[in-house]
């Protein structure tokens, strides 16, 4: 049976799978190049199933749709690339304040602008946590094969859902548009969490009751009647200057992340019992970075690999753990150095930390890797 | 077999190049026992500019999904030839269309030149089923994957109206390579 399900994917094509698996009922969107098959699939998939599909005006209006479509109680998805997730982030900001659980892919291209549409890139891992305004918590899965883009998008759902917060899902166009051979999952097989609902009166429903770390959501049409703002609010939803109120709504949610790192947080460890060389690295690049490290390990190197499976929040426990008994750690990575900064950060001086950057729309590879590997060794 | 196999699919957008890749694919992974990853690379031009698709075929788990030291490539353009020959490893195979590439590169590789568009017009009537003889070529020629591997990718790739006209081509494929060895 197994055997039967196995198919030659694109990794959009599988996040789509992972969209329906999760129970994805909404998608708005606006196409772009390396994302759009995301759309064109869940155009066809979505009203099969009783779903809505829908390509709004641009970007802005389409994460709007997909926040309201969410706030009915549908899982909901949006998609996008650089110049699209730039134009989200007033969106994606108004998600975390008013805690609405809601999936944004970005199929990272090369940048800024509209850069280079058919071209890698791994430009946008520190917009994918400080893009919007504001402490805000932020959460991003960075799946590296195809068969992880479907199950890590399920996860994503999974992510926003308990703690109804937006979850993005961060990949490159290598990612994008490879194939690979990969299996769909039976119902059961993979976890799927939905969103707690309130289990009270509507009369005595608080969207933001204070007593929940992550309050019950509400479906709007069922009777349950209450208001949604991007300002500070109160356990009722409506606006409040109050200082203590105020701190209050802004700790809650970045407490409810802060507080459940260690569920969030998933990584991917090779031969890293008794390296003396790491490689940090996510997406398309780890895979890079796993041929440089068996090479390595062919030669005789201790060398190994750390692969984020979490960017955001980012894993400071097993960086700063990992620069304690490393001589040092490589971060490749498309684009002009951001996830080694957040290395460095967590190292403190601990281990020799190196990045190795590349803007020309071609992949790092493996060879690139392993030179640097060999300066360590 | 070695731990990988690189095959390059190289024309120009519009020729099938990325269709022929993702059916080898297929029928390495899908239809044959063997691991599988196909990638592409294409300007933003949906017809035209030089566009390759390129797949990996290995009895290991392929992490590096990018070629890097090519055993055969196929180049139905001069562009495409001129601009990805290069990463072809000593001792491998460049096929090139011989009506579109009339400027031949030299290296440390077996060139074979032959009338890929040409065969699909005179033998079948549309050069559209160029890349699907190309296919049957290249699976001859490398021995890489199954001719009831290809078949099969081929036939369940393609619209129904459209089977016999190409199960024709990939096995005029098939014999015209067979022809050269």
């Amino acid at each position: 049976m197994a055997e039967k399900r196995k198919k030659l994917l694109q990794g959009n094509e599988a996040c789509v799978e992972g969209a329906l698996y999760a129970g994805c009922m909404f998608y708005a969107g606006y196409p772009i190049t390396p994302s759009t098959e995301i759309a064109e699939g869940l155009s066809v998939r979505l009203p099969q199933r009783g779903g809505k599909f829908i390509q709004m005006e641009d970007e802005i209006a389409s994460i709007a749709a997909a926040i309201g479509g969410s706030m009915t109680g549908l899982k909901s998805l949006t998609a996008t690339s650089g110049p699209g997730f730039s134009l989200k982030q007033e969106g994606l900001g108004y998600a975390c304040i008013a805690e609405i659980p809601l999936v944004i892919v970005n199929v990272m291209r090369g940048g800024p602008s509209t850069g280079y549409p058919t071209g890698p890139s791994q430009s946008d891992i520190m917009q994918a946590k400080w893009g919007t305004h504001g402490d805000h918590p932020a959460i991003a899965v960075t799946p590296a094969y195809v068969q992880e883009i479907l199950s890590e998008t399920v996860r994503a759902f999974n992510l926003s859902e308990k703690y109804r917060t937006p979850v993005i899902v961060l990949y490159d166009e290598i990612l994008g548009h490879m194939r690979e051979p990969i299996t769909i999952p039976d119902a059961g097989e993979l976890p799927v969490v939905d969103r707690a609902k309130p289990t009270c009166p509507p009369e005595e429903y608080f969207p933001y009751d204070e007593k929940y770390e992550v309050p019950p959501l509400a479906p709007f049409g069922t009777g349950y009647r209450y208001h949604v703002t991007g300002l500070n609010h109160k356990k009722d939803g409506f606006p409040t200057n109050d200082s203590k109120q105020i701190r209050e709504n802004n700790m809650r949610i970045m407490n409810k992340i802060e507080n459940h790192k260690d569920e969030i947080w998933k990584n991917e460890e090779k031969f890293l019992d008794d390296a003396k060389i790491a490689v940090v690295t996510i997406g398309s690049t780890a895979r890079s970075a796993n041929f440089a490290v068996r090479v390595a390990r062919e030669q005789g190197i201790k060398a190994g690999l750390l692969r984020p499976l979490t960017v955001w929040p980012f894993p400071d426990k097993a960086v700063k753990e990992l620069s304690k008994r490393v001589r040092a750690i490589i971060v490749p990575e498309l684009n002009l150095g951001q996830m080694v900064l957040e290395v460095e950060r967590c190292a403190g001086g601990a281990c020799a930390v190196e990045g190795i950057h590349r803007v020309d729309g071609e992949p790092i590879n493996p060879a690139q890797i392993l030179e640097v590997i060999k300066k360590y060794a | 077999m070695s731990a990988r196999y690189e095959i390059r699919f190289s024309g120009s957008g519009g020729q099938g190049m990325i269709l022929a890749g993702i059916i080898m694919a297929e029928a390495a992974a899908i239809y044959g026992d063997k691991n599988a990853v196909q990638s592409q690379s294409y300007g933003p031009e949906s017809r035209g500019g030089a566009s390759k698709a390129e797949v990996i075929i290995s009895s290991q788990p392929i992490d590096y999904p990018k070629a890097t030291s090519i055993d055969c490539m196929l180049a139905m353009t001069q562009e495409a030839c001129n601009k990805y020959h290069s990463d072809i490893k000593p001792g491998g195979i460049l096929l090139v269309d011989s009506e579109e590439v009339k400027t031949l590169p030299q290296g440390d590789f077996r060139l074979i030149s032959f009338p890929i568009i040409g065969t699909a017009r005179e033998e079948l009537g549309k050069t559209i089923v160029a890349n699907i003889v190309s296919l049957g070529m290249i699976t001859e020629l490398t021995g890489i994957v199954s001719h009831e591997a290809v078949e099969k990718a081929v036939l369940a790739r393609v619209p129904a109206a459209f089977m016999e006209l190409n199960k024709k081509a990939v096995n005029i494929g098939f014999a015209c390579a067979k022809a050269l060895k």
